[in-house]
């Protein structure tokens, strides 16, 4: 005889099995925990932080955090939304993010998850730091300004496409992302258009060329539903050849 | 064939081509090069099976690895706010002026570079620097002018004076863990008579703790070990003693070492490793020669290698792993992920190491004071060892004291003592805070002098800096702030981005420019960062700045500006280009701050 576990988020009853993230059965049982560094295809990562939940006055990350049988998980309090709020914010004054002016604007993870937590404005002092763009590569462009650290490309690179064509350089307020290329160009890598890595940003950081607004303003992925029902951008692009905003390529 | 490939055969060849030490290489070709050259990096991923690109951000997250040539002289200033409170600004300045360099810009002669490093565990003979990686102690203006001469007639470090380089263990009071001297092999003998079990119970029973601060049961961590299934167990040893204002840890390495690696093989005799580590800070390299030489005589001692003391399958060795320049390697995930060769940053847990530590396999992390006391209570017993302390907290802790005393040192006390106890006998006067267990730990106020040391009460790792009514709690403040962004791994958000934000609204406090709503955001910051940062490095970081605001609130109050909002920039100091380029500089063309 088994019994099935379980754990309460937000008060609903969420079943689990062993071995199985808060943020995986979260998911599995149609409820949204907003996050940006996890891909629930890919190991879980926990650093951006903003899946953070409040068990009995303890937070954690529920991405990295195994489930547990009568776990009460509080994902959606004004104290856990403000906190994720203020991380939020703090991912926007740490680049450089002109949301009017990306094309990834309606179809980006990092601007959803913002209007999911009900951020307003960046309230913190912008660093306004002076980072580059890389366009030496013939089908894909690289603007350091959109890039949260979340590490997807990092990673999904080096497990699923064996290139290791990135790595994350430096410590602290000066980490960023290197190439690997003798010239530290992305042109020089082995990295393809093709690659899983190119498709798994959440943000208007790594961009497929020659694409530009192939979908209006106003008709994006989340520009008429919230990310919480549509979900992660990483979903949504096509295997075959990702678009800039997030919509489907038929 | 060139000297980088030369270098890089004989360091493969001497210490191994797993990818696991790569770092240790790195710290080889950097000790020897200056830097790390581009044929090295490539040199590296082609024998070593790395990208190219993972070695060089290994390279740029440790602070001792360089990609641009240093020179002949590579001098590191010690910046830790007790350096500081001993003037080593003034040194510093007068260093530079003399060799004609800027800190951080290497001479363009190739001779010298000067950078600042955070504490090198000298605080009780500080000022302190790093010349080619080794200490150089009480630093004055006679002392910075001799090496002055030596760098610019370029005599080598080797041949500069003896007494630059005497460190001393500085003790001023012992209790049972400094007193009772073992003899070599004792502990393992008394390992091999007892058993496994009983001395494990024999470890239980004494109440020991871990000593690094965070005071997990050592009997339970061992146990929790040798009960977890893996292919191999691991012993390591946590000398990245790297909390500014902690050196107690120097001087069980320099003086105590025997009975530190006896504490590592009993463990690994309990939990069944055949292989250990001793992971040291790259800023305590001067003690690495006299470390080898005793693990040497160890192994011709036969207490260490195979059939340690004759017993068929007691076979135990240590290796020992240099540091570069890491304070979160401290933290035992991200130290086991230094140990493999990698970035040091913290792991996601559980699992926790005994279950899943170095390579994935069951390890034992114990900070090296926890050791020696583990080999102690294996020859004198639990009893012994219980009879000091509390109930909680059984047995001494060292503390290691610096900043306004008449006496810094090694002091060593009975967990239970109170602050005011040890203010006294280290002849601190007039005090105006103590800052025990470093940047991460408390800041104390007078009125809570009657605490006392023991994990119930103020744990600590050891670090106690004094403070005077003359100092500026800001100073050190800021001090810390600096350091915790400097150390920040830069992996999780709150930590990487909060901790620099706070920075930079602490220097708006310093400056005469922030308001109360700047205090709340501090305020707010840090207790985001408690509350969400990935590892106990950002969640501790902004400590010292809450405390301070809640217990010391003149610091900041008397510096406010009185208005309700400031923006972050000055907006008099932005008009300073246009003064500048009007040639205007009359009363018009200011912003005055009404206070």
């Amino acid at each position: 005889m088994s019994t099935q576990k379980k754990f309460r988020l937000d008060g609903r009853e969420i079943p689990f099995e062993d071995c199985e993230t808060v943020m995986d059965a979260a998911l599995k049982a149609g409820e949204y925990i907003p996050h940006l560094c996890h891909n629930p295809d890919f190991p879980p990562h926990g650093s951006c932080r903003i899946c953070v939940v409040d068990i009995n006055g303890r937070h954690q990350c529920s991405c990295t955090l195994p489930a547990a049988e009568g776990m009460d998980v509080d994902n959606s309090s004004e104290a856990i939304t403000d906190k994720r709020r203020s991380l939020l914010q703090m991912l926007f004054v740490e680049g450089n993010h002109i949301c009017p002016a990306c094309e990834k604007s309606g179809g980006c993870q990092l601007q959803a998850v913002a209007y999911h937590a009900g951020m307003l404005s960046p309230h913190f002092t912008h660093f306004f730091p002076k980072r580059s763009i890389d366009a030496s590569h013939p089908d894909i462009v690289f603007y350091f300004n959109r890039c949260i650290l979340c590490g997807l490309c990092v990673r999904v690179s080096k497990d699923v496409d064996k290139k290791s064509v990135f790595s994350i350089s430096g410590r602290g307020h000066r980490s960023r992302i290197i190439f690997n290329s003798p010239s530290g160009k992305a042109a020089d890598t082995e990295l393809a258009i093709t690659d899983k890595a190119v498709s798994v940003c959440p943000t208007g950081a790594i961009l497929p060329k020659h694409l530009g607004y192939e979908t209006p303003v106003g008709e994006r992925l989340y520009d008429c539903k919230p990310i919480s029902v549509v979900g992660d951008v990483a979903q949504h692009l096509a295997v075959k050849k990702p678009s800039i905003d997030g919509t489907p390529d038929e | 064939m060139s000297e980088v490939k030369r270098f890089i055969d004989e360091s493969l060849a001497k210490t191994g081509e797993q990818p696991d030490l790569l770092l240790q290489h790195l710290c080889s070709i950097q000790q020897r090069f200056s830097h790390i050259p581009e044929e090295a990096l490539q040199l590296l991923s082609s024998r070593l099976q790395i990208p190219k690109v993972d070695i060089v951000s290994v390279v740029y997250f440790y602070a001792f690895l360089h990609t641009g040539a240093q020179g002949d002289f590579d001098i590191r200033f010690s910046d830790n706010i007790t350096d500081r409170m001993l003037g080593n600004q003034g040194l510093l300045e007068g260093l530079c002026k003399k060799l004609g360099v800027q800190v951080g810009k290497p001479r363009a002669d190739g001779r010298v570079a000067v950078n600042l490093t955070s504490c090198t565990g000298l605080c009780d003979q500080g000022p302190a620097l790093l010349v080619n990686g080794i200490a150089v102690s009480r630093l004055d203006e006679n002392r910075i002018h001799k090496i002055v001469g030596l760098v610019e007639a370029g005599i080598p470090v080797a041949r500069w004076p003896k007494k630059f380089f005497a460190i001393k263990d500085n003790i001023q009071r012992r209790d049972k863990l400094l007193n009772d001297i073992i003899t070599q092999g004792s502990a393992i003998e008394a390992f091999v008579v007892k058993g496994d079990e009983a001395l494990l119970k024999s470890i239980d029973k004494s109440g020991l703790r871990g000593r690094g601060g965070a005071g997990f049961n050592t009997a339970s961590k061992w146990r929790l070990c040798r009960d977890a299934p893996g292919q191999a167990h691991y012993v390591i040893c946590n000398a990245d003693e790297g909390e500014p204002g902690t050196f107690k840890d120097r001087i069980l390495l320099n003086s105590y070492a025997n009975v530190l690696f006896e504490g590592m093989t009993i463990c690994a005799g309990i939990i069944g490793a055949e292989k250990g580590f001793l992971y040291l800070r790259g800023e305590y390299l001067y003690l690495r020669e006299a470390l080898e030489n005793t693990l040497q005589e160890r192994r011709d001692n036969h207490l260490l290698g195979k059939s340690i003391l004759g017993q068929e399958g007691f076979n135990f060795d240590i290796d020992i792993h240099m540091g570069a320049g890491a304070y979160i390697c401290g933290e035992e995930s991200a130290l086991i992920e230094s140990l493999e060769g990698k970035r040091g940053i913290p792991r996601n847990r559980p699992p926790f190491p005994v279950t899943s530590g170095y390579k994935n396999q069951p390890s034992v992390v114990n900070n090296v004071e926890t050791f020696v006391a583990a080999a102690r209570i294996a020859v004198f017993g639990s009893d012994w060892f219980r009879s000091a302390g509390t109930d909680k907290s059984s047995g001494t802790k060292l503390l290691s004291i610096s900043g306004d005393c008449e006496r810094p040192g090694i002091y060593e006390y009975p967990y239970g003592v109170t602050i005011r106890q040890v203010l006294e006998d280290c002849g601190a006067t007039d005090t105006q805070a103590v800052q025990v267990s470093g940047p991460a730990g408390m800041t104390l106020p007078p009125q809570e002098f009657y605490r006392k040391i023991a994990f119930e009460d103020v744990p600590t790792g050891g670090s106690f800096m004094i403070f005077n009514r003359q100092r500026d709690l800001l100073e050190m403040v800021q001090n810390f702030s600096a350091f915790f962004c400097h150390e920040s791994c830069g992996f999780c958000t709150p930590c990487r981005i909060g901790g620099h934000l706070m920075d930079n609204l602490l220097e708006k406090v310093r400056v005469g420019h922030a308001t109360s709503y700047d205090l709340q955001e501090i305020k707010n910051i840090g207790q985001l960062m408690q509350k969400t940062a990935h590892c106990g490095l950002g969640a501790t970081a902004p400590n010292s700045v809450l405390d301070t605001l809640e217990k010391f609130p003149g610091t900041y109050s008397t510096r406010l500006l009185n208005r309700s909002y400031e923006p972050a920039f000055d907006l008099d100091a932005a008009l300073e280009v246009s003064r500048h380029l009007t040639g205007r500089d009359d009363e018009a063309a200011h912003i005055r701050y009404e206070r």
